[in-house]
C-alpha cells in the first residue's frame, strides 16, 4: 500500500519523457516507478535453445563446431566422474571414521543398555567437530556427500544448517524440524501428510513436538518394516539417530548455538541426537564459541579432512598428469591456474571451474579442437577433415616448423595436396600420442630423484617439475644443473631406493618402450649389489700402501711416496661406486634429454594443448579497478584516436569529460570545491572549443559545459571516487587514496 | 658569557638554514648535479630518493622476488594487452600522495588549457611559470596561490632530509649482514663433503635462521616508515581545517539545472570519438554468442568497465534473450530491493500466489521450484549489482544463491571501485563469476538520471511535486499542522545548531492555531506524516522528540510559496 503510493509519488512528478509505462506489451526498461521487468514470451514462440548452437553461433569459421561441442562435452563428463571418484576416495577415509562414531554413538541407545543411561543421565549430546581447512568453497561439495553417505548408511534423518539461514533459536529449530519432516515424507511418500506437517511446523516448533514426532515416526517405521518396507528401512537401525550438521559452525551466533545445545542436552534422553560441527579454522573455536558450561553438555570427538594441498596433488596427479584425457594445460596456464589457488583461495572447486573453463575456451576457439579425442577416433575424424580446416593445420606454427625441416619436395606435397597432408598428420599425431605416453613416467622418474634432493632446486612437487618441462628446455636452466650435481651425491641407500621407485614407474606405466630402460635400471641395481662384496678388496689396497708408507724409511724414499700419494689425492681415483653412480645419473638424463622436451616443440600441439593463459586471467582473475583506473587515465588504449595519443602519466585535452574531470580532481586534497572544480574544468573544455563565438553563444557554451560537468560529478560519484559532503558547502569529499 | 650567548644564535641559525642545506649536502654527495632551480632540485631529491629506496630494498629482494614471480605470471599479458598497460602496477593507482592544496587544479587546467589539442606532460614536480596569456578565471585563483604553493613547496623540502637519513642508514646495514650471509654460506660450502649429503640438507635452514635474526634491524626500519606513513595519514585526516577556496555556486549565479534542462543541454553537447566508441561496442558484441554458451555451462557472467554498461546488456537481451522468459532488475533505481526481485520472479515468473514472511521463504520457493522443473529457465540481468540498495550483505547472498541455480543464468555489470570487495569466498563460489571487461566509455544517463544521484544541482522539482501531491490528499487541519513546522524550520534555517521542533512546543503552537485538540491527534497526523517520509523524528540529548523536515530550505520556500497561492 504503502509502496505503491510512493511509486505514484515518482509517477506523478515532471512528466519525463522517457517514462514509458513498460507493462503495456513495450520493451522498455527504463521507468521511473520500477526497477523489475519481466518478459515472457508466448509459450509458442518459446524457443529451446541447446547449448551446442551458441558454440557455433557468432563464430564465422565454425568448421565441425558440432562435433567439436559434443566432444568438449563428452570429454567434461569423462573429466568431471574422474574427478567426483578422486573426491569420494579421499573423502573415504573420513567419512567411514564418521560412520563409526555415529554407529558407536547411537548403538548404546539402540540396546538401550546402562551406558547410555549413564550418558543420559549427564544430558551429553555425542558431537564430532570435523575440520575442514580454510577452502570454504569446497566444504559445501564435502557436506553434499557426506549427507548422502549417511542417508544411504546410518539414518534417514540428517539435517545440515548453515548460519545465515539460523539468525535466531526460532529459526533454527524451524529448518531442523521442516528438513525432517521431508526427510521422513521422503521415506513415506505420501504428498497429503506433507501438507499438514508444513502447516504444522509453522504453528509450533519445539524440542517437545520434536520428540514427540520422533516418537511416532520410529513407532510407523517400526510396524512397516514388519509389512512391506522392509527392504529399504533395513538399512537403518530401528531407532536411526538425527544427525545435525552445522556447516560453517564460526558464523553461527554463539547464542543460537548455544541455546539449541542446552535445549536439545534436555531432550536427549528421548532423541537420539548427534551434531557435526563443520570447522574451518582450529577445534580451538569451540571452547572459544561456547562456554564450559555448555560446552561440557557435549561429548566431542575431533576429525581431520584431508588438507587442500593434498587434495590438489592428488587431482593434479590424476587429471593433468596422465594420458586418460587428451586434453592438456600449456605451462603459463598451469601456472595460473595454480597461482590462483595457491595466491587466492586454496579452493580446489575453482581451480576445476578453472580447468573446465580452458576445456570450454580451447574447443571454442580452436577449429582443429576437433582431432583432440583419443587416438583412434582422431585418425577417423582426419580422414572426413574439410579443405579449409586442412589449411587450417597448415597454418599452424608448429607444423610450419616441422614443413620447413622436410626435403623441399615433401614441402610441397605437404602444402598442396591434403590428401598426403592428413597422412602426415595421422602419423604426426601418433608421435605426440606416444611423447605423451613417454612423457609421464619419465617425469615422475626424475620426480622421486628430484624430490629427494636438499633444497629441491626443481621443485618439492610434481606440478613444479611438471611446469619447468613443459615451458622450456628443462635441462638448459640453471636449477636443472644444481638438480644433478646434487643428484651426483646421493648415497648409496638413497640412490638405490630411488631406482626401485623408478623401475616400478616403469614397469606400471603402459609404454612399452620402456622394457629397456627397465632392463638398464634392473642392471644399476644389481651392480650396486655386487658393489658391496667388492669394497673390502678396496679396503686391502688402501691398507697395502700404508703398510708399505710404514716400510720405508729412507727420507729421500718416504717424500716420494708422499708426493705420489698427495697427486693420487688430487686426481682422486674414482670408487667403482662413484662410477656407477655418474652412470645412473648420466643415463636419467639421458632420459630427460630425449623425453621431457617441452611441449611446444612438438608438432601439432596446438591440437590438445590450451595456452591462451591471457584469457583466463581476464575471465577468472580480473582486475577492475585497474581497468578502470587505465581508461580514465589513459582513454587512449581504448579509444584509437590520434588526438587521444598521449605519454604516460598525461592527458589529451579532447579526451572524454570524465577523463578530464577525474584528472582534475586527482590534484585536490580530502575535499574539493565544487566551484574551483567546475571552473578548472570549463578552463580546459573552452580551451578545445575555441574561443571565437560572441556573447550569447558563449553563454550558451557555459550552460553546456555546466551540464556536462555536472554529468562527470555524478558519472565519479556513481564509479564511486567522491561523495557529497555537508562538511562544507558546494564541496565533495575524496574517497580514494592520495586524497590525505 | 657573551660570547657563548653568540654561539648559541649560531648554533640555532645553523639549525634554521639546515633544510636546504641538508638537502643540497646530501644532493651533492649523491654526485646529482645541484640546479639553482628549487623545484627542479627538490624532483631531483626525490629520484635520489628513490634510488636510495632501490638500494635498501635489496635485502628484501628475497621476499620481494616470489611476489615478483608471482606479479609476472599473473601478469602475463600485460605486455600484450595494451589494456592493463604499464601504468598498471597496483601502488601507483592509489598511493598516498603529498598533501596538495586547490591551486595545483586550477593550474592544471590551464596547463591543458593553453595547448589546445596537444598534450601536456602531467608531472606534479613541476611548476612551470605562467605565461601572461593565462584564461582569465585561473588566473586570479593562480596568482593568490602562488604563496601557498610556496609554502608547500617548503613544507615538501623539509620532510624529506629527515626521511633520507632515514633511508641513509639502512643499505649500510643491509650490506653488513649480506657480507655475512654470503661468507657463511661459502665456508660452508668449502667443509662440504660427498658424504654427508644429510647434513647438508640440514644447511638451509641454518643459514637462513642465521641472516634472518641479522636482517631484522632493517626490517624493523621499514616498519617504522610504514608506521610513519600511516601517522602522516591520520595526521593529514585528524585536522579538520579544510584547504579549500571558500566560494560558493550560489555566489557564481548559476542557474539551477533541473534533470529535464541537463538532457537538452547534453544532447546538445556534440559527441566525440563516434567512430572509436562504435568499434569498442562492436568488439563486446561480438561476445555475445560466447556468453550465451557461458551461461549456459552454468557460469555467471559480470561486465566491469568505465561507461554505461547498460545499451550493451539491453542489446545483447534484445537480440538474444527475446524468446526466453528474462527479468531485467536496473539496480541503479532508488528503491530496489531484493525482496522485489524476488517478488517479480514469484508473482511473475512462477505465476505464484500468497505472501512470504521471509525474503528467505521466498528465496527457498523459489529453489525449489527451479529444481524440480528443470525445464524452467530464466535469464536474470541485473544493471549495476553494485547499486547502493543491492550491494549489502544479505542482498548479495541470497542473489548469489539464486545465481547458483543451474538454471537460473545470471549476467550483470559492476561499476563501483570498489564492487568486489561485496563478494566473500562463499559468494564469489556461488556467484561462480566470469569476469569481462566491457568498457564502453558511453555515460551513464539512467543510471544518474534519478534524483538523490545528482549531488549538485538538486533542482527538488520531484520532491516539491510529491510533497504537494501527498498533502493534497489530506485534510486542511493536517496541511496546517505541516505549514506550521515547515515555517518554524525556515525561521531556523540560519541556525546550524537547529536540533528541530521539540514534540510538546509543537503540540502547544498546533493547539493554539486551532489544529488539534489532543496530542493523540497530533500523533496520529504525525504518523501519517513519518509515513509518506516528510518529517523525521530525533530523539535529542534530553529524551525530548525532535521534528525535523529532511526536504532542503528551497524547495520547502517553494511548497509555501505554492500554498500560499492556492489559499
Amino acid at each position: 500500500m504503502r509502496q505503491s503510493c510512493r511509486a505514484l509519488d515518482w509517477g506523478q512528478g515532471v512528466p519525463l519523457p522517457r517514462d514509458s509505462g513498460a507493462r503495456g506489451g513495450s520493451m522498455s526498461t527504463c521507468s521511473v516507478s520500477k526497477g523489475c521487468f519481466v518478459f515472457k514470451p508466448n509459450s509458442k514462440k518459446r524457443r529451446i535453445s541447446s547449448t551446442g548452437d551458441y558454440f557455433s553461433e557468432g563464430k564465422n569459421d565454425s568448421e565441425d563446431s558440432g562435433l567439436r561441442f559434443a566432444t568438449c562435452q563428452l570429454l567434461w563428463k569423462q573429466i568431471n566422474s574422474e574427478m567426483e571418484k578422486i573426491q569420494d576416495e579421499l573423502n573415504k577415509q573420513l567419512f567411514d571414521n564418521l560412520i563409526n562414531f555415529l554407529r558407536q554413538s547411537h548403538s548404546e541407545f539402540q540396546t538401550e543398555s546402562t551406558e547410555w543411561m549413564c550418558r543420559m543421565k549427564s544430558s551429553e549430546i555425542p558431537t564430532a567437530a570435523l575440520v575442514l581447512g580454510v577452502n570454504v568453497t569446497d566444504h559445501d561439495l564435502t557436506f553434499k556427500s557426506l549427507s548422502e553417505v549417511l542417508q544411504d548408511s546410518i539414518t534417514p534423518y540428517v539435517v545440515s544448517l548453515q548460519a545465515k539461514e539460523c539468525p535466531g533459536i526460532k529459526h533454527l529449530l524451524q529448518k531442523l524440524m521442516g528438513q525432517l519432516m521431508n526427510c521422513y515424507v521422503d521415506v513415506d511418500d505420501s504428498e497429503e501428510e506433507e501438507c499438514v506437517n508444513i502447516s504444522q511446523k509453522k504453528m509450533r516448533c519445539s524440542m517437545a513436538s520434536l520428540s514427540q514426532w520422533y516418537k511416532d515416526v520410529t513407532k510407523k517405521s517400526g510396524f512397516e518394516t514388519s509389512s512391506k518396507k522392509r527392504t529399504s528401512s533395513s538399512r537403518h537401525w530401528q531407532s536411526p539417530p538425527i544427525v545435525v550438521i552445522f556447516k560453517d559452525m564460526e558464523s553461527f551466533t554463539t547464542k543460537v548455538l548455544q541455546d539449541f545445545i542446552v535445549i536439545s542436552s534436555q531432550h536427549i534422553h528421548e532423541i537420539p541426537l548427534v551434531l557435526i560441527f563443520g570447522i574451518a579454522t582450529s577445534p580451538m573455536i569451540i571452547h572459544r564459541l561456547l562456554p564450559h558450561s555448555v560446552s561440557s553438555l557435549l561429548c566431542i570427538e575431533l576429525f581431520q579432512s584431508l588438507s587442500c594441498k593434498e587434495h590438489m596433488a592428488t587431482v593434479i596427479d590424476k587429471l593433468l598428469l596422465t594420458t586418460q584425457f587428451p586434453f592438456k594445460l600449456s605451462e603459463k596456464v598451469l601456472q595460473v591456474l595454480i597461482n590462483i589457488f595457491l595466491y587466492h583461495d586454496f579452493s580446489v572447486q575453482n581451480f576445476i571451474k578453472g580447468f573446465q573453463l580452458s576445456v570450454v575456451e580451447h574447443f571454442y576457439s580452436q577449429p582443429l579442437s576437433v582431432l583432440c579425442c583419443q587416438l583412434q577416433e582422431a585418425k577417423k575424424r582426419i580422414n572426413s577433415l574439410s579443405h579449409n580446416q586442412c589449411e587450417n593445420i597448415r597454418s599452424l606454427p608448429s607444423f610450419r616448423r616441422y614443413v620447413e625441416s622436410q626435403v623441399s619436395e615433401k614441402q610441397i606435397a605437404l602444402l598442396t595436396e591434403d590428401n598426403f597432408l592428413k597422412e602426415v598428420t595421422q602419423t604426426l599425431l601418433e608421435d605426440l600420442n606416444s611423447y605423451h605416453e613417454n612423457y609421464f613416467p619419465v617425469l615422475r622418474c626424475l620426480h622421486v630423484f628430484t624430490s629427494s634432493l636438499p633444497k629441491y632446486p626443481l621443485g618439492k612437487q610434481i606440478r613444479e617439475l611438471h611446469c619447468a618441462c613443459l615451458g622450456k628446455r628443462v635441462w638448459e636452466t640453471e636449477e636443472y644443473g644444481s638438480a644433478v650435481q646434487l643428484m651426483r651425491m646421493l648415497a648409496k641407500a638413497e640412490l638405490v631406493a630411488i631406482l626401485q621407485k623408478c623401475v616400478e614407474i616403469f614397469t606400471s606405466s603402459s609404454g612399452k618402450q620402456f622394457s629397456n630402460t627397465i632392463e638398464k635400471m634392473e642392471e644399476f641395481l644389481t651392480r650396486f649389489q655386487n658393489l658391496e662384496a667388492e669394497t673390502n678388496d678396496i679396503q686391502d689396497v688402501s691398507v697395502s700402501s700404508q703398510n708399505e708408507l710404514q716400510k720405508k724409511t729412507d727420507l729421500y724414499h718416504l717424500q716420494k711416496t708422499l708426493l705420489e700419494l698427495k697427486e693420487s689425492k688430487r686426481s682422486k681415483k674414482l670408487t667403482k661406486f662413484e662410477m656407477l653412480r655418474f652412470e645412473v645419473v648420466d643415463f636419467i638424463e639421458s632420459l630427460v634429454r630425449s623425453y621431457l622436451t617441452p611441449a611446444e616443440m612438438q608438432t601439432l600441439n596446438e591440437v590438445v594443448y590450451f595456452n591462451t593463459a591471457n584469457t583466463l586471467r581476464e575471465h577468472l582473475n580480473a582486475a577492475p579497478r585497474i581497468a578502470l583506473h587505465t581508461a580514465l587515465n589513459n582513454p587512449y588504449c581504448y579509444l584509437k584516436n590520434q588526438t587521444l595519443k598521449s605519454d604516460v602519466g598525461c592527458i589529451s585535452n579532447t579526451a572524454p569529460d570524465i577523463c578530464i574531470a577525474y584528472k582534475l580532481h586527482l590534484e585536490c586534497g580530502r575535499l574539493i570545491n565544487l566551484v574551483d572544480w567546475l571552473e578548472a574544468f570549463s578552463t580546459v573544455v573552452t580551451a578545445v572549443e575555441g574561443k571565437d563565438l560572441d556573447s550569447t553563444a558563449t553563454d550558451q557554451m557555459d550552460e553546456i559545459i555546466h551540464a556536462r560537468f555536472i554529468r562527470a560529478v555524478s558519472e565519479l560519484e556513481l564509479l564511486g571516487f567522491i561523495k557529497p559532503s555537508k562538511q562544507k558547502t558546494d564541496h565533495v569529499a575524496r574517497l580514494t587514496w592520495g586524497g590525505c | 658569557m657573551n660570547q657563548l650567548e653568540v654561539k648559541k644564535s649560531k648554533v640555532l641559525e645553523a639549525k634554521f638554514v639546515a633544510d636546504e642545506d641538508v638537502l643540497k649536502h646530501i644532493a651533492d654527495n649523491g654526485g646529482v648535479k645541484v640546479r639553482k632551480d628549487r623545484a627542479q632540485l627538490a624532483l631531483n631529491v626525490k629520484k635520489f630518493v628513490k634510488k636510495l629506496e632501490n638500494i635498501s630494498d635489496d635485502d628484501e629482494a628475497q621476499e620481494i622476488l616470489e611476489e615478483q614471480n608471482y606479479v609476472a605470471i599473473l601478469g602475463t599479458c600485460a605486455e600484450d594487452s595494451l589494456r592493463n598497460g604499464p601504468n598498471a602496477g597496483g601502488g601507483e593507482i592509489y598511493s598516498f600522495q603529498t598533501p596538495k592544496r586547490h591551486g595545483k587544479m586550477a593550474e592544471l587546467a590551464s596547463e591543458l588549457a593553453q595547448t589546445p589539442g596537444k598534450n601536456v606532460t602531467f608531472d606534479s614536480s613541476q611548476y612551470p611559470e605562467k605565461p601572461a596569456s593565462t584564461p582569465q578565471n585561473s588566473k586570479k585563483c593562480a596568482a593568490s596561490n602562488k604563496a601557498q604553493l610556496k609554502s608547500k613547496r617548503n613544507e615538501f623540502v623539509s620532510t624529506t632530509p629527515y626521511r633520507l637519513r632515514k633511508r641513509l642508514t639502512a643499505p649500510s646495514m643491509h650490506s653488513d649482514s649480506e657480507s655475512d650471509y654470503s661468507a657463511s654460506c661459502s665456508e660452508e660450502e668449502e667443509h662440504k663433503e660427498t658424504r654427508d649429503v644429510i647434513l647438508d640438507q640440514k644447511a638451509p635452514n641454518k643459514t637462513r635462521a642465521a641472516p634472518t635474526s641479522k636482517k631484522a634491524p632493517a626490517k624493523k626500519l621499514k616498519e617504522e616508515m610504514t608506521s610513519n606513513l600511516v601517522e602522516e595519514y591520520f595526521e593529514a585526516h585528524s585536522s579538520s581545517k579544510v584547504l579549500t577556496s571558500d566560494r560558493t555556486l550560489q555566489k557564481l549565479q548559476k542557474r539551477k539545472l533541473d534533470q529535464q534542462t541537463l538532457l537538452v543541454l547534453l544532447n546538445k553537447a556534440s559527441p566525440a570519438f563516434i567512430a572509436e566508441l562504435k568499434e569498442l561496442n562492436q568488439q563486446h558484441e561480438s561476445l555475445f554468442s560466447k556468453w550465451m554458451l557461458q551461461l549456459h555451462l552454468g557460469f555467471s557472467i559480470v561486465l566491469y568497465g568505465l561507461g554505461s554498461k547498460r545499451d550493451l546488456l539491453e542489446k545483447f537481451r534484445t537480440s538474444l534473450l527475446q524468446d526466453s522468459v528474462h527479468l531485467v532488475v536496473n539496480g541503479f533505481f532508488p528503491s530496489i530491493t531484493v525482496r522485489s526481485i524476488l517478488n517479480s520472479i514469484t508473482e511473475e515468473v512462477l505465476d505464484h500466489v500468497g505472501t512470504f514472511r521471509s525474503p528467505l521463504d521466498q528465496l527457498d520457493l523459489v529453489v525449489k521450484r527451479f529444481n524440480e522443473d528443470p525445464s524452467l529457465e530464466l535469464y536474470l540481468l541485473i544493471h549495476n549489482l553494485d547499486s547502493k540498495m543491492l550491494r549489502g550483505d544479505k542482498s548479495q547472498q541470497i542473489l548469489a544463491q539464486l545465481a547458483s541455480l543451474p538454471n537460473i543464468h545470471l549476467i550483470a555489470s559492476i561499476d563501483h571501485i570498489n564492487a568486489p570487495l561485496m563478494w566473500d569466498q562463499a559468494k564469489q563460489s556461488l556467484y561462480n563469476w566470469l569476469w569481462f571487461e566491457t568498457t564502453t566509455f558511453s555515460p551513464y544517463l539512467e543510471e544518474t538520471s534519478y534524483e538523490n544521484s545528482l549531488l549538485v544541482q538538486q533542482s527538488g522539482s520531484l520532491a516539491l511535486s510529491s510533497l504537494v501531491h501527498v498533502l493534497h490528499s489530506l485534510t486542511p487541519n493536517a496541511r496546517g499542522i505541516f505549514r506550521l513546522l515547515a515555517q518554524y524550520h525556515l525561521e531556523n534555517k540560519d541556525n546550524p545548531s537547529y536540533p528541530g521542533l521539540s514534540f510538546q512546543d509543537f503540540y502547544q503552537q498546533c493547539r493554539e492555531a486551532f489544529l488539534v485538540n489532543n496530542d493523540l491527534t497530533l500523533r496520529a497526523q504525525l504518523t501519517e506524516f513519518r509515513d509518506h517520509k516528510l518529517i523525521r523524528t530525533k530523539r535529542g540529548t534530553d529524551g525530548v522528540e525532535y521534528l525535523l523536515i529532511p526536504v532542503d530550505n528551497g524547495t520547502l520556500t517553494d511548497f509555501l510559496e505554492k500554498e500560499a497561492e492556492d489559499m
